[in-house]
């Protein structure tokens, strides 16, 4: 038998996993070198939906440029326009009244939580259990219907402006979102006994797409996903912004490093945002929604870095400006991309299934991968 | 002619004996012949279509949806406009592809689920086929299907396919070992493996009731099998969308999609057909043994109600498997069937022996 | 070896658990048709309401008398970050001073670049535009997405001033 196998020959072959393929969520490109169904190499290949924001970003006032964000990483839009306001607000140096502040981490969590939600479906589906899709849109629903009461939109909500908000919260909001902490506290055991405790999802995620502390950190994989692989990398908790100083909340951090470790962060994650919520939304102090800024924002010159933390990782903003209305320079610290690149490591010598759900756990988005 | 919906024996004679007054005896036999194979083609037709229209409407019910909606009343048509769609779309084919194969593929998937669907008894006397080795039979042709799976795979000049190809027949050759051994169980039973015998011998009761623990442990067996063995979710992983696009039939399109789909369904019904039969007395009525006025008030409704309803509350389990639970990887599927099925079922069978023998058995 | 026997089983046993809390949950949603929550869209056009705030398109508000409050300062338009405004400017004659004052000729919006950011409705100083809530944008013709938001014979409000 031994020697049968020796004479038998092999070869590798390549496959084109992308940009048209169901379960990379867009147009993303993975080149795989494969032994049969075992994964010799992933070779990810950028670029499909390059939209040099960036660039645009140059050519827009300050006002202009956040809604650009919004296209990034569209699941969490909202942190990704925070974080545009929140570096020019450093540039300008401006007191942001706290209403400000609570409305936004509010927002903040439920965008997280959304993103979540959503996640939590599709990485269902990619596993082959269809109905969690549907599940997990049906609870996201509730939050962008609360999304679209108060922004306007139910995606790209560009709710936010530099210094402060674009409108007040609708008088809805509060009641609305305490319905939706109710709904959803009743909804959440029905995930785990879906997925979480399903002996096949375990089976298919335990012990799958390894991905050490050390590559963690080198690779530069922030949030859940570097979370669990015992990476200590919440902003929220290491630098706070907004009202993240003001409440109370767990980082949570596994140690496993595989698959299921990153898909119970998020798990859990989910609970603590509910937590964050819960203590802010009675607490919601009177004042402006805004203050006063120029019809015309022009940054002193010099470098402004902001980081904050998305669904999917720490975001870092940098402006160069030179005193003019618009940035000199512009750069998004995408979380996707670092996250992406830990790829090859984790799926090296997996099956072609197992990269199916290493990609749902890295929660990749792809028009935040490329910008 | 005499139609007496409860036994079909004279009706089917009688049709006959006019065959054969009208027409010479080869003639009428040819004439019989072709009139099953029409009869078949359009019941597998309809079957096809309404088992698509059922099953998109339980799928939409567990995720919360309401399905198909606008072509005819509560969608019933959908899946006829469906079909309509597919026979004026253009069936193309692969550069490269190897042509012949690839239009054959399409139509030998068919064949298989024809041939078992002839030996499947739908009330008393209504079976096209009945052989001494019936349940031997439905288990030899039902796994000539994946000849059809592997040469699509192969043919169609794509990576995709060739490896759902493959992991398909990996699947099939071993799930079929279970599948035979979990209906050997009951065959101790009976003594028989004509599936009319096995019918007649759950007139006092179905064989999941009476043949105690190993039947049970049988019927879960087989359902698990036939299930992988029919390619359904949760053992999908020879279309593994999100895997593999489509797996084998990524390359086809048209009508001749609509085969691989059509026999896909088919086979659904031929597993609920089979575990119908074997586990849960086929056309025979909930009896308990000497019970008479209970067995006489089941005798009211008609045997093909009762065959046809047993198929449906199984069709419905499989459906229920399939819209819950994630697909299985190609390694753990096989440590699946080598680690826990196989054994389960070999010493299922030394169980079912020993009660056998002993008599614990109603 | 009677230990390994025993975990063997409780391994199916415990599996055999999981599938089944699993198969309650999607269960439950099948036997309680109440719990759907899909809309029939195009069925509920006449009860289905956006929120106030929904942004389905720029409009030029209008009153009974065909008169808007749109002086054509053309804020919107440098506000507006991908061109979808363009305001084209005329002189007229105010009747008032008699001295020529400016005003719209036609408010062009392209609806077909349009994000929906909101900042044009922001940077009005006379709440003449703002966001309605229609969604139906779907049309066969791409040029019918330009649309010109002043109607035909429409003038300035009277006391209406930059």
């Amino acid at each position: 038998m031994e020697d049968l196998l020796n004479k038998a020959e092999t070869q590798e072959y390549f496959i084109n996993m992308g940009p048209q393929h169901p379960s990379t969520h867009g147009v993303l490109r993975l080149m795989l070198t494969l032994d049969g169904e075992i994964i010799k190499k992933v070779e990810p290949h950028l670029g499909y939906i390059h939209r040099s924001i960036e660039k645009m970003s140059e050519k827009d006032s300050y006002y202009q440029m956040v809604h650009l964000t919004d296209r990034m990483d569209y699941l969490s839009c909202h942190i990704n326009n925070e974080a545009v306001c929140l570096a020019i607000e450093k540039g300008l140096q401006l007191e942001i009244p706290d209403r400000v502040k609570y409305i936004r981490t509010i927002i903040s969590e439920l965008t997280r939580l959304s993103s979540h939600q959503l996640w939590w479906g599709v990485m269902g589906m990619d596993l082959g259990a269809i109905t969690t899709f549907l599940y997990g849109f049906r609870d996201r629903e509730m939050i962008t219907d609360i999304f679209e009461e108060t922004c306007g939109a139910r995606l790209t909500m560009n709710y936010n402006v530099p210094g402060g908000l674009m409108f007040d919260i609708h008088p809805n909001f509060q009641k609305r979102t305490k319905d939706f902490i109710k709904h959803f506290k009743k909804k959440l055991p029905e995930y785990d006994e879906l997925l979480s405790g399903n002996i096949i999802f375990t089976e298919r995620t335990k012990d799958i797409g390894y991905l050490s502390k050390e590559d963690a950190i080198s690779y530069g994989v922030t949030g859940p996903s570097g979370r669990g692989s015992g990476f200590a990398c919440d902003v929220r908790k290491r630098i706070p912004y907004s009202a993240y100083d003001k409440v109370e909340f767990k980082e949570i951090i596994y140690t496993e490093g595989d698959s299921f470790a990153r898909y119970k962060v998020r798990m859990d994650e989910m609970k603590e945002s509910l937590y964050i919520i819960e203590q802010l939304i009675d607490n919601i102090p009177e004042g402006d929604f805004k203050a006063k800024t120029k019809a015309v924002i022009k940054l002193p010159d010099g470098e402004y870095y902001q980081r904050v933390e998305t669904a999917r990782g720490e975001l870092g903003v940098y402006i160069i400006s030179d005193n003019k209305k618009n940035p000199y320079r512009v750069k998004y610290r995408s979380p996707g991309f670092s996250n992406l690149s830990a790829l090859d490591t984790m799926a090296r010598g997996g099956k072609i299934a197992d990269l199916v759900a290493m990609m749902s756990t890295l929660d990749l988005v792809i028009p935040d991968i490329d910008r | 002619m005499n139609f007496n919906i409860y036994d079909f024996t004279e009706f089917i004679i009688s049709i006959d004996n006019w065959l054969k007054q009208l027409l010479s005896p080869g003639l009428a036999k040819i004439t019989g012949m072709a009139l099953i194979g029409v009869t078949f083609l359009l019941f597998v037709t309809l079957l096809g279509l309404s088992i698509v229209y059922i099953e998109r409407k339980v799928c939409a019910f567990f995720q919360q949806r309401l399905g198909p909606m606008r072509v005819g009343f509560w969608g019933t048509a959908q899946t006829i406009a469906d079909i309509i769609k597919l026979i004026f779309k253009e069936p193309l084919a692969t550069k490269n592809s190897d042509k012949f194969l690839f239009n054959l593929a399409a139509f030998i998937v068919l064949i298989s689920p024809f041939m078992v669907i002839a030996v499947v008894p739908f009330a008393k006397g209504l079976h096209a086929l009945d052989f001494d080795i019936g349940l031997f039979y439905v288990t030899a042709v039902s796994s000539l299907g994946v000849t059809g799976i592997l040469l699509a795979g192969w043919s169609s000049n794509n990576k995709y396919s060739l490896i759902g190809a493959m992991r398909s027949g990996a699947q099939i050759i071993s799930y079929e070992l279970s599948i035979g051994l979990s209906l050997l169980a009951i065959v101790i039973l009976t003594g028989s493996l004509q599936l009319s015998v096995i019918v007649e011998s759950q007139r006092d009761g179905w064989w999941i009731f009476k043949g105690n623990i190993p039947a049970i442990v049988a019927f879960i067996i087989f359902i698990i099998a036939s299930t992988a063995e029919s390619n359904r979710g949760p053992f999908d992983l020879a279309e593994a969308e999100s895997e593999l696009t489509a797996g084998f039939h990524t390359e086809y399109s048209g009508i001749k999609f609509a085969f691989f789909f059509l026999a896909e369904y088919v086979n659904l019904f031929i597993i609920a057909a089979i575990g119908a039969t074997v586990f849960f007395g086929g056309w025979m009525p909930l009896h308990i043994g000497n019970f008479t006025f209970f067995n006489e008030a089941m005798d009211i409704i008609p045997p093909i109600i009762w065959f046809f309803a047993k198929v449906a509350a199984l069709i419905f389990l499989l459906m229920w498997f399939k819209w819950t639970f994630p697909r299985l990887r190609i390694d753990q599927l096989l440590q699946l069937e080598w680690k826990y099925l196989l054994p389960l079922s070999i010493l299922n069978l030394v169980l079912m022996t020993i009660v056998s023998l002993t008599g614990w058995h109603l | 070896m009677i230990k390994a026997i025993i975990n063997y089983f409780k391994e199916i046993f415990t599996a055999c658990r999981t599938l089944i809390t699993g198969m309650k949950v999607t269960g439950y949603y099948f036997f309680h048709p109440k719990e759907i929550i899909t809309q029939q869209y195009p069925e509920n056009r006449a009860t289905l309401q956006m929120f106030d705030r929904f942004r389905g398109e720029v409009v030029l508000l209008h009153d009974e008398n065909n008169e808007h409050k749109c002086t054509g300062c053309s804020a919107c338009e440098i506000a507006c970050p991908n061109g979808s405004i363009e305001i084209i400017s005329k002189k007229e004659i105010d009747p008032e001073t008699s001295k020529p004052k400016k005003a719209i000729d036609k408010f062009v919006y392209h609806l077909s670049m349009c994000t929906f950011c909101n900042l044009c409705i922001l940077a009005c100083p006379t709440d003449a535009i703002k966001m309605s809530k229609s969604f139906e944008h779907s049309v066969y013709d791409r040029s019918k997405l330009t649309k010109v938001l002043n109607k035909p014979g429409s003038k300035i409000m009277a006391g209406i001033k930059e």
